[in-house]
């Protein structure tokens, strides 16, 4: 069976450490955080100038002033700090944020991303993507293996305009959890009941399957 | 202390000068944060062809989005758009030209263009069409791209409190872009909550000192709300 978004978010949940400072896109990325592990407290950032998101308010403490990055209404948890766009992105740019978890239309072998621009298509503008993936040493992407028409987006070469070139060295699926190496994509881990076959036959770029492929478990 | 009381007495005075074909700078983020009646006023004023340089372009009705019902925005300049119909549609008909930025990269350009730095280089966007007609260099086995700094010739600022001498603080979250646009328009106006008295505000709270601001107004403010989500 897929992945579900929430089981998504809990296998990226398992690569938090103590003492991270993180930053999680919209979407399934943003999930991660209600699954942070026991015993591990973790920072969350968020672009806007928030670092130490907490949870949403309740109604009484709904701020129009207190918003993250997704424009949603939310509160700064005990140790936060706020500041300008500039110094936040000093933060993103300078290297200091310890993991990114973002999505992406594509992924390809040579670890470029493409996440934000469809040809044809209204182009509503990179926001902070590009940033996060230019200065980020650690980066998960989370996204579906292939699409609705079964179409792979792990690729040999991204056919969309690309956020970052050569960035990307992670890659969890609702297949799979991939690494990027050397030009080519190595099968990790499997979901639950997914054949190495199946994993193999909805990756259109380089793929390796080490013998000790593990199945996640949840 | 005429020459350092920043205050005005109306909107109009706030934005004295201001003329068609001019940039302006505006802070906020979302609805977060935006100098909600600098922007009704410039509604007012009806200048057109104007350059807009903000991380968004507000919604349909309120925010910068109000500057598009009467064509006033020639070109944006901001990293994520198309949250209003109207812009969709003035985009999509060639009435108004959008150059889409890198979020960190307009945050710094700005910053860069109220510092006196003419250009930067940055390894964002790279390899990417952002990089296209842009210089590219090496350093230490990394490329980037050169960037180059932005001013306006008029900055547009929404504040928390401020006093005479057009020191100001912001509240929470709506402080994002709104300093370092601040530091960036050849005339800065901080349109605030409250204007209080020399010497209330604490010297090393200050998020903006007077230097950068030339005219301070209170204001009274909707704070509409994007996304209202709540705790289950």
């Amino acid at each position: 069976m897929a992945l579900t978004r929430e089981q998504m978010a809990q296998r990226v949940a398992r690569e938090l450490q103590d003492g991270y400072y993180v930053n999680l896109g919209i979407g399934i990325p943003t999930l991660v955080a209600n699954y942070v592990p026991e015993g591990i407290d973790v920072m969350l950032q968020s672009e806007n100038g928030l670092l130490g998101m907490g949870a949403f308010p309740s109604e009484a403490e709904v701020d129009a002033d207190m918003i993250n990055a997704g424009k949603q209404t939310v509160t700064a948890r005990k140790g936060a700090a706020i500041f300008s766009s500039a110094e936040s992105f000093a933060m993103i740019r300078g290297g200091h944020v310890d993991l990114t978890v973002l999505g992406a239309f594509e992924v390809d072998a040579s670890g470029n991303i493409a996440s934000w621009m469809i040809p044809g298509k209204l182009i509503k503008g990179m926001g902070g993507a590009m940033d996060l993936v230019a200065g980020a040493d650690n980066i998960i992407v989370t996204m579906t293996h292939a699409s609705k028409d079964g179409e792979s987006k792990l690729l040999k070469h991204c056919s969309l305009p690309l956020t970052g070139c050569g960035c990307i060295r992670k890659v969890l699926t609702d297949l799979a959890y991939l690494e990027i190496e050397n030009g080519t994509f190595i099968l990790r881990e499997r979901a639950p009941g997914v054949s190495v076959e199946e994993i193999v036959a909805k990756t259109a770029g380089p793929l390796i399957v080490p013998n000790d492929v593990i199945e996640m478990t949840f | 202390m005429s020459g350092l009381d920043k205050r005005v007495g109306s909107y109009e005075e706030a934005l004295a000068g201001l003329t068609d074909n001019m940039t302006i700078l505006a802070g906020g983020f979302g609805l977060c944060g935006i100098p909600e009646n600098l922007i009704a006023e410039i509604r007012r004023l009806g200048v057109r062809g104007l350059t807009v340089v903000s991380n968004n372009c507000g919604v349909d009705g309120f925010g910068l989005g109000v500057l598009l019902e009467d064509r006033q925005i020639r070109k944006m300049i901001a990293s994520y758009v198309g949250e209003n119909a109207l812009f969709e549609q003035q985009l999509l008909n060639g009435e108004l030209e959008v150059e889409l930025t890198p979020q960190g990269s307009l945050a710094e350009k700005i910053r860069a263009g109220g510092a006196g730095i003419p250009a930067f280089f940055t390894a964002t966007g790279y390899g990417t069409p952002v990089a296209e007609g842009k210089e590219a260099r090496e350093f230490n086995g990394r490329h980037y791209i050169l960037e180059p700094a932005i001013t306006g010739d008029f900055a547009i600022v929404k504040g928390w409190k401020a006093d005479h001498f057009g020191n100001v603080i912001y509240r929470h979250t709506a402080q994002n872009f709104n300093p370092l646009v601040a530091t960036a328009g050849r005339i800065t106006v901080v349109e605030v909550e409250e204007i209080v008295e020399p010497g209330e505000l604490d010297p090393t709270q200050i998020h903006t000192p007077g230097i950068y601001v030339d005219r301070i107004i209170q204001g009274r403010f909707e704070k509409r709300i994007e996304k209202r989500t709540l705790r289950a």
